[in-house]
Protein backbone atom coordinates (compact mmCIF):
# COMPACT_ATOMS: atom_id res chain seq x y z
CA UNK A 1 0.00 0.00 0.00
CA UNK A 2 0.96 3.54 -0.71
CA UNK A 3 -1.19 5.33 0.99
CA UNK A 4 1.53 7.33 2.96
CA UNK A 5 1.78 8.70 -0.21
CA UNK A 6 -1.29 10.41 -0.69
CA UNK A 7 -1.89 13.80 0.47
CA UNK A 8 -2.40 13.87 4.00
CA UNK A 9 -4.89 16.31 5.73
CA UNK A 10 -3.49 19.02 3.60
CA UNK A 11 -4.90 22.13 4.82
CA UNK A 12 -3.24 25.25 3.89
CA UNK A 13 -1.54 26.65 6.73
CA UNK A 14 -3.36 29.27 7.65
CA UNK A 15 -6.94 27.17 7.72
CA UNK A 16 -5.22 25.41 9.83
CA UNK A 17 -4.77 27.35 12.82
CA UNK A 18 -9.07 27.98 12.26
CA UNK A 19 -8.66 24.46 14.22
CA UNK A 20 -6.31 24.55 16.63
CA UNK A 21 -6.59 28.84 17.42
CA UNK A 22 -9.95 28.21 19.68
CA UNK A 23 -8.89 25.36 21.87
CA UNK A 24 -5.32 26.86 22.23
CA UNK A 25 -6.32 30.40 23.24
CA UNK A 26 -9.37 29.06 25.28
CA UNK A 27 -6.72 27.41 27.56
CA UNK A 28 -4.17 30.00 27.42
CA UNK A 29 -6.95 32.46 28.92
CA UNK A 30 -8.82 30.19 31.21
CA UNK A 31 -5.94 27.75 32.01
CA UNK A 32 -2.59 29.51 31.80
CA UNK A 33 -2.23 33.05 31.98
CA UNK A 34 -4.55 32.18 35.58
CA UNK A 35 -1.01 30.91 36.59
CA UNK A 36 0.37 34.49 36.27
CA UNK A 37 -2.54 36.58 37.95
CA UNK A 38 -1.52 34.20 41.10
CA UNK A 39 2.30 34.98 40.65
CA UNK A 40 1.32 38.38 40.24
CA UNK A 41 -0.88 38.58 43.04
CA UNK A 42 1.47 36.27 45.47
CA UNK A 43 4.22 39.73 45.32
CA UNK A 44 0.66 42.43 46.55
CA UNK A 45 -0.66 43.01 49.84
CA UNK A 46 -3.87 42.18 51.89
CA UNK A 47 -5.75 45.48 51.36
CA UNK A 48 -9.56 46.39 52.21
CA UNK A 49 -10.92 47.23 49.63
CA UNK A 50 -12.55 44.92 46.08
CA UNK A 51 -9.91 43.28 45.25
CA UNK A 52 -8.69 42.54 48.45
CA UNK A 53 -4.81 43.31 47.34
CA UNK A 54 -2.89 46.05 45.91
CA UNK A 55 -1.66 46.30 42.87
CA UNK A 56 1.42 44.97 42.11
CA UNK A 57 2.35 46.69 38.60
CA UNK A 58 0.01 50.33 38.35
CA UNK A 59 0.18 52.79 35.87
CA UNK A 60 -0.14 56.55 36.64
CA UNK A 61 -1.28 59.32 35.09
CA UNK A 62 1.64 60.15 33.13
CA UNK A 63 1.63 56.70 31.82
CA UNK A 64 4.70 55.12 33.64
CA UNK A 65 5.05 51.71 35.09
CA UNK A 66 4.84 51.37 38.51
CA UNK A 67 6.07 48.06 40.23
CA UNK A 68 5.36 47.03 43.76
CA UNK A 69 6.33 44.16 44.81
CA UNK A 70 6.97 42.50 48.10
CA UNK A 71 8.19 39.19 49.24
CA UNK A 72 6.25 39.16 52.71
CA UNK A 73 4.14 36.38 51.68
CA UNK A 74 6.86 34.12 51.29
CA UNK A 75 8.66 35.23 53.93
CA UNK A 76 5.40 34.59 55.57
CA UNK A 77 4.79 31.05 54.58
CA UNK A 78 8.64 30.48 55.92
CA UNK A 79 7.79 31.68 59.61
CA UNK A 80 4.37 30.36 59.95
CA UNK A 81 5.40 26.86 60.72
CA UNK A 82 1.56 25.52 59.40
CA UNK A 83 2.23 25.73 55.86
CA UNK A 84 5.39 24.00 56.13
CA UNK A 85 4.10 21.44 58.78
CA UNK A 86 0.35 20.88 55.79
CA UNK A 87 2.78 20.94 52.30
CA UNK A 88 4.72 17.64 54.57
CA UNK A 89 1.84 15.91 56.07
CA UNK A 90 -0.13 16.37 52.38
CA UNK A 91 2.91 14.58 50.67
CA UNK A 92 3.37 12.04 52.92
CA UNK A 93 -0.52 11.22 53.20
CA UNK A 94 -0.62 11.42 48.91
CA UNK A 95 2.04 9.22 49.25
CA UNK A 96 1.09 6.29 51.46
CA UNK A 97 -2.26 6.71 50.09
CA UNK A 98 -1.02 6.11 46.36
CA UNK A 99 1.50 3.19 47.57
CA UNK A 100 -2.21 1.29 49.45
CA UNK A 101 -4.08 2.38 46.15
CA UNK A 102 -0.86 0.75 43.65
CA UNK A 103 -1.21 -2.61 46.04
CA UNK A 104 -4.65 -3.11 45.45
CA UNK A 105 -5.31 -1.58 41.98
CA UNK A 106 -2.52 -4.22 40.59
CA UNK A 107 -4.11 -7.15 41.64
CA UNK A 108 -7.01 -5.96 40.79
CA UNK A 109 -5.74 -4.76 37.16
CA UNK A 110 -3.93 -7.76 36.66
CA UNK A 111 -7.00 -10.19 37.40
CA UNK A 112 -8.94 -8.18 34.86
CA UNK A 113 -6.44 -8.40 32.08
CA UNK A 114 -6.75 -12.21 32.73
CA UNK A 115 -9.96 -12.96 32.06
CA UNK A 116 -11.71 -12.76 28.57
CA UNK A 117 -12.91 -10.17 25.96
CA UNK A 118 -16.22 -10.02 27.12
CA UNK A 119 -15.41 -10.37 30.72
CA UNK A 120 -12.78 -7.80 30.56
CA UNK A 121 -15.12 -5.16 29.05
CA UNK A 122 -17.91 -5.83 31.98
CA UNK A 123 -15.09 -5.46 34.72
CA UNK A 124 -14.15 -2.08 33.22
CA UNK A 125 -17.41 -1.05 33.31
CA UNK A 126 -17.80 -2.00 37.46
CA UNK A 127 -14.88 -0.25 37.90
CA UNK A 128 -15.28 2.77 35.79
CA UNK A 129 -18.95 3.26 37.04
CA UNK A 130 -17.97 4.79 40.24
CA UNK A 131 -16.26 7.23 38.59
CA UNK A 132 -18.91 8.62 36.66
CA UNK A 133 -21.32 9.30 39.99
CA UNK A 134 -19.96 11.83 42.12
CA UNK A 135 -17.28 11.70 43.78
CA UNK A 136 -18.56 13.68 46.59
CA UNK A 137 -21.39 12.06 46.96
CA UNK A 138 -19.02 8.75 46.92
CA UNK A 139 -17.17 10.63 50.02
CA UNK A 140 -20.47 11.38 51.82
CA UNK A 141 -21.83 7.72 51.25
CA UNK A 142 -18.15 6.45 52.89
CA UNK A 143 -19.36 8.50 56.08
CA UNK A 144 -22.37 6.29 56.60
CA UNK A 145 -20.17 3.54 56.99
CA UNK A 146 -17.43 4.54 58.99
CA UNK A 147 -18.95 6.79 61.71
CA UNK A 148 -20.06 5.97 65.07
CA UNK A 149 -23.58 4.28 64.34
CA UNK A 150 -22.29 3.07 60.86
CA UNK A 151 -22.60 -0.21 59.25
CA UNK A 152 -18.82 -1.22 59.97
CA UNK A 153 -19.35 -0.29 63.73
CA UNK A 154 -22.21 -2.19 63.95
CA UNK A 155 -21.09 -5.55 61.80
CA UNK A 156 -18.36 -5.49 64.51
CA UNK A 157 -20.22 -4.90 67.42
CA UNK A 158 -22.39 -7.55 66.10
CA UNK A 159 -19.44 -10.06 65.50
CA UNK A 160 -18.60 -9.48 68.90
CA UNK A 161 -14.97 -8.15 67.72
CA UNK A 162 -15.02 -4.78 69.51
CA UNK A 163 -17.40 -3.68 72.41
CA UNK A 164 -16.79 0.12 71.51
CA UNK A 165 -17.81 1.45 68.26
CA UNK A 166 -14.40 2.51 66.84
CA UNK A 167 -14.09 5.88 66.22
CA UNK A 168 -12.85 6.64 62.93
CA UNK A 169 -15.08 9.43 61.81
CA UNK A 170 -12.10 12.54 61.85
CA UNK A 171 -9.55 10.58 62.11
CA UNK A 172 -6.25 10.05 60.22
CA UNK A 173 -7.47 6.44 59.09
CA UNK A 174 -10.46 8.23 57.79
CA UNK A 175 -8.99 10.08 55.49
CA UNK A 176 -6.23 7.46 53.73
CA UNK A 177 -10.00 5.37 53.50
CA UNK A 178 -11.69 8.01 51.76
CA UNK A 179 -8.47 8.49 49.05
CA UNK A 180 -8.28 4.83 48.38
CA UNK A 181 -11.37 4.53 47.95
CA UNK A 182 -12.16 7.54 45.50
CA UNK A 183 -8.96 7.35 43.94
CA UNK A 184 -8.63 3.04 43.40
CA UNK A 185 -10.60 3.31 39.68
CA UNK A 186 -7.75 5.67 38.53
CA UNK A 187 -5.26 3.79 39.88
CA UNK A 188 -6.65 0.71 38.04
CA UNK A 189 -7.59 1.94 34.49
CA UNK A 190 -3.65 2.57 33.57
CA UNK A 191 -2.32 -0.45 35.35
CA UNK A 192 -4.98 -2.52 33.34
CA UNK A 193 -4.29 -0.60 29.48
CA UNK A 194 -0.37 -1.39 30.31
CA UNK A 195 -0.65 -4.83 31.33
CA UNK A 196 -3.68 -5.62 28.91
CA UNK A 197 -1.19 -5.17 26.17
CA UNK A 198 1.58 -7.43 27.92
CA UNK A 199 2.93 -10.08 25.42
CA UNK A 200 1.70 -13.25 27.28
CA UNK A 201 4.62 -15.16 24.87
CA UNK A 202 7.25 -13.26 26.68
CA UNK A 203 5.92 -14.75 30.16
CA UNK A 204 5.15 -18.60 28.71
CA UNK A 205 9.54 -18.11 27.16
CA UNK A 206 10.17 -17.24 31.03
CA UNK A 207 8.62 -20.41 32.14
CA UNK A 208 10.49 -22.39 29.50
CA UNK A 209 13.26 -21.10 30.57
CA UNK A 210 12.93 -22.35 34.37
CA UNK A 211 11.62 -18.96 36.11
CA UNK A 212 8.79 -19.25 38.60
CA UNK A 213 5.85 -17.39 38.14
CA UNK A 214 6.73 -15.33 40.56
CA UNK A 215 10.29 -14.57 39.14
CA UNK A 216 8.96 -14.46 35.83
CA UNK A 217 6.56 -11.48 37.50
CA UNK A 218 9.14 -9.43 38.67
CA UNK A 219 11.66 -9.63 35.46
CA UNK A 220 8.98 -9.69 32.83
CA UNK A 221 5.39 -8.26 34.07
CA UNK A 222 6.38 -5.72 36.93
CA UNK A 223 9.48 -4.27 34.61
CA UNK A 224 6.81 -3.62 30.86
CA UNK A 225 3.80 -2.83 33.29
CA UNK A 226 5.67 0.12 34.58
CA UNK A 227 4.20 3.33 32.35
CA UNK A 228 0.72 1.96 33.75
CA UNK A 229 2.23 1.85 37.15
CA UNK A 230 3.91 5.49 36.69
CA UNK A 231 0.44 6.76 34.88
CA UNK A 232 -1.79 5.48 37.71
CA UNK A 233 0.43 6.33 40.65
CA UNK A 234 0.39 10.03 39.57
CA UNK A 235 -3.09 10.34 38.92
CA UNK A 236 -3.83 9.46 42.60
CA UNK A 237 -0.63 10.97 44.57
CA UNK A 238 -0.89 14.63 42.17
CA UNK A 239 -4.89 15.04 43.16
CA UNK A 240 -4.80 13.47 46.63
CA UNK A 241 -2.16 16.19 47.53
CA UNK A 242 -4.55 19.11 47.18
CA UNK A 243 -7.42 16.97 47.95
CA UNK A 244 -10.32 19.29 50.10
CA UNK A 245 -12.77 17.31 50.05
CA UNK A 246 -11.60 14.17 51.68
CA UNK A 247 -10.24 15.72 54.76
CA UNK A 248 -13.02 17.86 55.09
CA UNK A 249 -15.42 15.83 55.67
CA UNK A 250 -13.90 13.05 57.06
CA UNK A 251 -10.78 14.09 58.36
CA UNK A 252 -10.28 16.07 61.74
CA UNK A 253 -9.03 18.93 62.90
CA UNK A 254 -5.46 17.79 63.15
CA UNK A 255 -5.90 16.41 59.23
CA UNK A 256 -4.70 19.86 58.03
CA UNK A 257 -4.12 19.21 54.65
CA UNK A 258 -2.68 22.00 51.73
CA UNK A 259 -6.40 21.70 50.08
CA UNK A 260 -7.57 22.84 53.77
CA UNK A 261 -5.45 25.59 54.24
CA UNK A 262 -5.66 27.37 50.94
CA UNK A 263 -9.24 27.26 50.98
CA UNK A 264 -9.38 28.64 54.80
CA UNK A 265 -6.90 31.22 53.65
CA UNK A 266 -9.01 32.12 51.24
CA UNK A 267 -12.77 32.45 52.23
CA UNK A 268 -12.02 32.37 56.09
CA UNK A 269 -8.92 34.81 56.47
CA UNK A 270 -9.81 36.39 52.90
CA UNK A 271 -5.74 36.59 52.43
CA UNK A 272 -5.88 36.29 48.67
CA UNK A 273 -1.96 37.43 48.58
CA UNK A 274 -1.18 34.61 51.20
CA UNK A 275 -3.03 31.85 49.12
CA UNK A 276 -1.46 32.75 45.93
CA UNK A 277 1.60 32.42 47.51
CA UNK A 278 0.57 28.76 48.89
CA UNK A 279 -0.29 27.90 45.62
CA UNK A 280 2.70 29.53 43.12
CA UNK A 281 5.26 27.63 45.73
CA UNK A 282 2.38 24.69 45.47
CA UNK A 283 2.62 24.55 41.74
CA UNK A 284 6.33 24.54 42.41
CA UNK A 285 6.37 21.11 44.06
CA UNK A 286 3.89 19.52 41.31
CA UNK A 287 5.97 20.33 38.03
CA UNK A 288 7.74 17.48 38.67
CA UNK A 289 4.96 15.11 39.13
CA UNK A 290 3.13 16.51 36.59
CA UNK A 291 5.98 16.54 34.38
CA UNK A 292 6.34 12.67 35.11
CA UNK A 293 2.45 11.85 34.22
CA UNK A 294 3.29 13.92 30.65
CA UNK A 295 5.94 11.87 29.89
CA UNK A 296 4.18 8.80 30.65
CA UNK A 297 0.41 10.04 29.56
CA UNK A 298 -0.72 8.55 26.00
CA UNK A 299 0.31 4.75 27.42
CA UNK A 300 -2.92 5.41 29.71
CA UNK A 301 -6.06 6.85 29.43
CA UNK A 302 -6.92 4.46 26.79
CA UNK A 303 -9.05 2.62 29.00
CA UNK A 304 -11.42 6.09 29.80
CA UNK A 305 -12.13 6.27 25.89
CA UNK B 1 -5.09 -14.89 27.78
CA UNK B 2 -8.22 -16.66 28.47
CA UNK B 3 -7.12 -18.93 31.20
CA UNK B 4 -8.14 -18.85 34.79
CA UNK B 5 -6.74 -16.52 36.84
CA UNK B 6 -5.10 -17.71 40.07
CA UNK B 7 -8.26 -17.64 42.66
CA UNK B 8 -5.77 -15.09 44.84
CA UNK B 9 -6.18 -12.35 42.13
CA UNK B 10 -9.72 -12.99 41.59
CA UNK B 11 -10.25 -12.74 45.47
CA UNK B 12 -8.88 -9.47 45.35
CA UNK B 13 -10.41 -8.09 42.62
CA UNK B 14 -13.78 -9.24 44.06
CA UNK B 15 -13.17 -7.44 47.27
CA UNK B 16 -11.67 -4.23 45.85
CA UNK B 17 -14.89 -4.28 43.43
CA UNK B 18 -17.10 -4.74 46.70
CA UNK B 19 -15.54 -1.79 48.48
CA UNK B 20 -16.12 0.65 45.56
CA UNK B 21 -19.71 -0.40 45.69
CA UNK B 22 -20.68 -1.45 49.16
CA UNK B 23 -20.49 2.54 50.28
CA UNK B 24 -23.02 3.45 47.83
CA UNK B 25 -25.32 0.47 48.05
CA UNK B 26 -25.55 1.74 51.90
CA UNK B 27 -26.42 4.28 51.47
CA UNK B 28 -29.00 3.57 48.79
CA UNK B 29 -30.35 1.06 51.30
CA UNK B 30 -30.84 4.27 54.14
CA UNK B 31 -32.41 6.70 51.65
CA UNK B 32 -35.49 4.26 51.82
CA UNK B 33 -35.59 4.27 55.96
CA UNK B 34 -38.71 5.63 57.64
CA UNK B 35 -36.37 6.47 60.62
CA UNK B 36 -34.39 9.90 59.92
CA UNK B 37 -31.69 8.55 62.20
CA UNK B 38 -29.55 6.66 60.16
CA UNK B 39 -27.99 4.24 62.44
CA UNK B 40 -31.48 2.55 63.09
CA UNK B 41 -33.92 0.98 59.91
CA UNK B 42 -37.09 1.85 60.87
CA UNK B 43 -38.73 0.36 58.14
CA UNK B 44 -39.76 1.43 54.16
CA UNK B 45 -40.58 4.31 53.28
CA UNK B 46 -40.45 6.98 50.10
CA UNK B 47 -40.58 9.51 52.29
CA UNK B 48 -37.26 11.16 51.60
CA UNK B 49 -38.16 11.37 48.47
CA UNK B 50 -41.31 13.31 49.20
CA UNK B 51 -39.60 15.68 50.93
CA UNK B 52 -37.16 16.61 47.87
CA UNK B 53 -39.87 17.97 45.88
CA UNK B 54 -40.34 20.47 48.37
CA UNK B 55 -37.09 21.37 48.51
CA UNK B 56 -36.95 24.73 46.37
CA UNK B 57 -33.28 25.55 47.21
CA UNK B 58 -32.78 22.12 46.04
CA UNK B 59 -34.51 21.97 43.19
CA UNK B 60 -32.91 25.67 42.32
CA UNK B 61 -29.89 24.11 42.43
CA UNK B 62 -30.11 21.39 40.39
CA UNK B 63 -31.87 23.11 37.73
CA UNK B 64 -29.02 25.18 37.92
CA UNK B 65 -26.15 22.56 37.91
CA UNK B 66 -28.15 21.31 34.67
CA UNK B 67 -27.86 24.26 32.72
CA UNK B 68 -23.96 24.76 33.16
CA UNK B 69 -23.58 21.15 32.65
CA UNK B 70 -25.46 21.27 29.25
CA UNK B 71 -23.52 24.14 28.18
CA UNK B 72 -20.11 23.34 29.36
CA UNK B 73 -19.99 19.85 27.88
CA UNK B 74 -21.28 21.23 24.81
CA UNK B 75 -18.62 24.06 24.28
CA UNK B 76 -15.64 21.38 25.65
CA UNK B 77 -16.80 18.68 22.96
CA UNK B 78 -16.61 21.69 20.53
CA UNK B 79 -12.79 22.83 21.57
CA UNK B 80 -11.71 18.78 23.20
CA UNK B 81 -12.32 17.56 19.16
CA UNK B 82 -10.52 20.74 17.43
CA UNK B 83 -8.16 19.96 20.19
CA UNK B 84 -7.47 16.05 19.48
CA UNK B 85 -7.83 16.98 15.55
CA UNK B 86 -5.00 19.33 15.95
CA UNK B 87 -2.66 16.75 18.43
CA UNK B 88 -2.99 14.01 16.14
CA UNK B 89 -2.86 15.49 12.60
CA UNK B 90 -1.28 18.24 12.63
CA UNK B 91 2.72 16.99 13.69
CA UNK B 92 4.34 20.04 13.75
CA UNK B 93 3.13 23.96 14.44
CA UNK B 94 3.85 26.52 16.69
CA UNK B 95 2.41 26.11 20.21
CA UNK B 96 1.74 22.19 20.19
CA UNK B 97 3.82 21.82 23.27
CA UNK B 98 1.89 24.25 24.91
CA UNK B 99 -1.55 22.49 23.88
CA UNK B 100 -0.63 19.23 25.27
CA UNK B 101 0.46 20.25 28.31
CA UNK B 102 -2.68 22.63 29.08
CA UNK B 103 -4.79 19.47 28.38
CA UNK B 104 -2.78 16.76 30.17
CA UNK B 105 -2.13 19.38 33.27
CA UNK B 106 -5.97 19.74 33.85
CA UNK B 107 -6.26 16.08 34.50
CA UNK B 108 -4.03 15.95 37.36
CA UNK B 109 -3.86 19.37 38.54
CA UNK B 110 -5.60 19.99 41.81
CA UNK B 111 -9.11 21.20 41.54
CA UNK B 112 -8.22 23.80 44.35
CA UNK B 113 -4.86 25.35 42.73
CA UNK B 114 -7.01 25.62 39.65
CA UNK B 115 -10.34 27.41 41.49
CA UNK B 116 -8.05 29.80 43.32
CA UNK B 117 -6.02 30.97 40.21
CA UNK B 118 -9.14 31.07 37.34
CA UNK B 119 -10.91 33.36 40.23
CA UNK B 120 -8.06 35.55 40.57
CA UNK B 121 -8.34 35.55 36.47
CA UNK B 122 -11.96 36.41 37.02
CA UNK B 123 -11.91 38.99 39.54
CA UNK B 124 -8.80 40.75 37.34
CA UNK B 125 -10.87 41.19 34.49
CA UNK B 126 -13.85 42.44 36.27
CA UNK B 127 -11.38 44.95 37.99
CA UNK B 128 -9.89 45.59 34.20
CA UNK B 129 -13.08 45.16 32.10
CA UNK B 130 -15.85 45.19 34.34
CA UNK B 131 -16.75 41.99 32.79
CA UNK B 132 -17.76 38.98 33.80
CA UNK B 133 -19.65 39.20 36.68
CA UNK B 134 -19.27 36.00 38.85
CA UNK B 135 -22.11 33.44 38.59
CA UNK B 136 -23.61 30.90 35.86
CA UNK B 137 -20.92 32.27 32.97
CA UNK B 138 -17.80 32.40 34.73
CA UNK B 139 -18.94 28.57 36.57
CA UNK B 140 -19.36 27.55 32.28
CA UNK B 141 -16.01 28.95 31.65
CA UNK B 142 -14.04 27.13 34.49
CA UNK B 143 -15.91 23.87 33.85
CA UNK B 144 -15.25 24.40 29.77
CA UNK B 145 -11.22 24.50 30.92
CA UNK B 146 -11.18 21.12 32.10
CA UNK B 147 -13.61 19.12 30.39
CA UNK B 148 -11.96 20.32 26.95
CA UNK B 149 -9.01 18.24 28.72
CA UNK B 150 -10.98 15.36 28.94
CA UNK B 151 -12.93 15.74 25.62
CA UNK B 152 -9.44 16.14 24.28
CA UNK B 153 -8.16 12.96 25.60
CA UNK B 154 -10.72 10.73 25.14
CA UNK B 155 -11.03 11.71 21.37
CA UNK B 156 -7.56 11.44 20.74
CA UNK B 157 -7.00 8.46 21.77
CA UNK B 158 -10.14 7.41 19.15
CA UNK B 159 -8.66 9.25 16.33
CA UNK B 160 -5.40 8.28 16.86
CA UNK B 161 -6.59 4.96 15.81
CA UNK B 162 -9.35 5.57 12.88
CA UNK B 163 -8.69 4.17 9.77
CA UNK B 164 -7.30 7.26 7.47
CA UNK B 165 -7.83 4.95 4.28
CA UNK B 166 -11.70 5.79 4.05
CA UNK B 167 -10.74 9.81 4.47
CA UNK B 168 -8.55 9.43 1.72
CA UNK B 169 -10.39 8.14 -0.72
CA UNK B 170 -13.52 10.38 -0.08
CA UNK B 171 -10.62 13.03 -0.81
CA UNK B 172 -9.41 10.89 -4.10
CA UNK B 173 -12.97 11.34 -5.06
CA UNK B 174 -12.60 15.03 -4.96
CA UNK B 175 -14.17 16.11 -1.38
CA UNK B 176 -12.15 18.90 0.25
CA UNK B 177 -10.36 17.78 2.97
CA UNK B 178 -12.57 19.38 5.54
CA UNK B 179 -15.60 17.50 3.78
CA UNK B 180 -13.53 14.20 3.34
CA UNK B 181 -13.28 14.50 7.58
CA UNK B 182 -16.89 14.86 8.05
CA UNK B 183 -18.02 12.47 5.86
CA UNK B 184 -15.68 9.47 7.10
CA UNK B 185 -13.44 10.13 10.31
CA UNK B 186 -16.44 12.22 12.03
CA UNK B 187 -18.87 9.02 12.15
CA UNK B 188 -15.57 6.85 13.56
CA UNK B 189 -14.91 9.02 16.10
CA UNK B 190 -18.74 10.08 17.29
CA UNK B 191 -18.57 7.72 20.15
CA UNK B 192 -15.56 9.52 21.45
CA UNK B 193 -17.59 12.47 21.21
CA UNK B 194 -20.38 11.10 22.80
CA UNK B 195 -18.60 9.75 25.68
CA UNK B 196 -16.75 12.74 26.13
CA UNK B 197 -19.54 15.09 26.15
CA UNK B 198 -21.20 12.78 28.38
CA UNK B 199 -18.29 12.61 30.71
CA UNK B 200 -18.12 16.55 30.81
CA UNK B 201 -21.64 16.60 31.57
CA UNK B 202 -20.90 14.45 34.84
CA UNK B 203 -18.03 16.09 35.95
CA UNK B 204 -19.53 19.48 35.34
CA UNK B 205 -22.51 18.07 37.58
CA UNK B 206 -20.09 17.03 40.42
CA UNK B 207 -17.40 19.98 40.56
CA UNK B 208 -17.68 21.23 44.38
CA UNK B 209 -14.25 23.49 44.41
CA UNK B 210 -13.88 25.00 41.10
CA UNK B 211 -17.57 25.94 41.50
CA UNK B 212 -16.90 27.02 44.98
CA UNK B 213 -14.20 29.48 43.95
CA UNK B 214 -15.80 30.53 41.03
CA UNK B 215 -19.14 31.85 41.55
CA UNK B 216 -20.96 34.42 42.57
CA UNK B 217 -23.38 35.42 45.53
CA UNK B 218 -26.95 33.62 44.65
CA UNK B 219 -25.03 31.41 42.00
CA UNK B 220 -25.16 28.01 43.89
CA UNK B 221 -24.59 24.98 42.40
CA UNK B 222 -25.79 21.27 43.43
CA UNK B 223 -22.51 20.54 45.02
CA UNK B 224 -22.36 23.35 47.05
CA UNK B 225 -25.77 22.95 48.47
CA UNK B 226 -25.07 19.39 49.13
CA UNK B 227 -21.39 20.34 50.94
CA UNK B 228 -23.01 22.81 53.39
CA UNK B 229 -25.56 20.38 53.80
CA UNK B 230 -23.28 17.03 54.18
CA UNK B 231 -20.74 19.19 56.34
CA UNK B 232 -23.03 19.04 59.01
CA UNK B 233 -23.71 15.42 58.93
CA UNK B 234 -25.21 12.38 57.39
CA UNK B 235 -28.74 13.46 56.43
CA UNK B 236 -31.63 11.33 55.06
CA UNK B 237 -32.74 13.42 52.09
CA UNK B 238 -29.36 13.91 50.70
CA UNK B 239 -29.59 9.76 50.43
CA UNK B 240 -32.43 10.34 48.76
CA UNK B 241 -30.75 12.90 46.01
CA UNK B 242 -27.85 10.77 45.89
CA UNK B 243 -29.89 7.96 45.16
CA UNK B 244 -31.57 9.58 42.41
CA UNK B 245 -28.47 10.99 40.70
CA UNK B 246 -26.53 7.69 41.17
CA UNK B 247 -29.58 5.75 39.40
CA UNK B 248 -29.71 8.44 36.90
CA UNK B 249 -25.89 8.63 35.99
CA UNK B 250 -25.80 4.28 36.14
CA UNK B 251 -28.40 3.90 34.14
CA UNK B 252 -27.21 6.74 31.31
CA UNK B 253 -23.84 5.54 31.20
CA UNK B 254 -25.40 1.84 30.79
CA UNK B 255 -27.42 2.82 27.74
CA UNK B 256 -24.37 5.43 26.55
CA UNK B 257 -22.38 2.28 26.69
CA UNK B 258 -24.55 -0.29 24.65
CA UNK B 259 -25.87 2.27 22.02
CA UNK B 260 -21.87 2.87 21.40
CA UNK B 261 -21.02 -0.74 21.21
CA UNK B 262 -24.34 -1.14 18.89
CA UNK B 263 -23.26 1.85 16.75
CA UNK B 264 -19.72 0.13 16.62
CA UNK B 265 -20.54 -3.19 15.51
CA UNK B 266 -22.83 -1.53 12.80
CA UNK B 267 -19.91 0.16 11.49
CA UNK B 268 -17.83 -2.81 11.55
CA UNK B 269 -20.58 -4.77 9.73
CA UNK B 270 -20.95 -1.59 7.14
CA UNK B 271 -17.29 -2.05 6.27
CA UNK B 272 -17.19 -5.72 6.02
CA UNK B 273 -19.95 -5.42 3.56
CA UNK B 274 -18.02 -2.11 1.33
CA UNK B 275 -14.86 -4.29 2.06
CA UNK B 276 -16.69 -7.34 -0.22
Amino acid sequence: MSLQFLPKFNLSRHRRWLIIAPPLLFLLVFFLIPFGFALTISFAQTAIHVPPYTDVVSMDAQHRLHVSAHLDNYRYLLTDKVYALSYLYSLKTAFFSTLICLLIGYPMAYAISRTSRSAQSILLLVIILPFWTSFLLRVYALEGIIRENGLLNQALLWLGLIHQPLQLMHTTAAVYVGIIYSYLPFMVLPLFATLEKLDHTLLEASADLGSPPWRAFLDVTLPLSMPGVIAGSMLVFIPAIGEFVIPTLLGGADNLMIGRVLWDEFFGNRDWPVASAVAVVFLVFLVGPIAIYQHYQGKDLEAHA
Amino acid sequence: MNERPPSMLMTVLAIGVALLYIPMLVMIGYSFNASPLVGIWGGFSTHWYRELVHNDQLIGAAWLSLRIGFVAATAAMVLGTLAAIALVRFKKFRGRFALTAMVNAPLVMPEIITGITQLLLLISMLHLFGWPHRGFLTIVLAHVTFCTAYVTVTVQSRLASADRSLEEAAMDLGSGPVRAFIDTTLPIIAPALASGWLLSFTLSLDDLVISSFVSGPGASTLPMVIFSKVKLGVSPDINALATLIIATVGVGVLIAGVLMRRADQQRLRDLQLAAQ
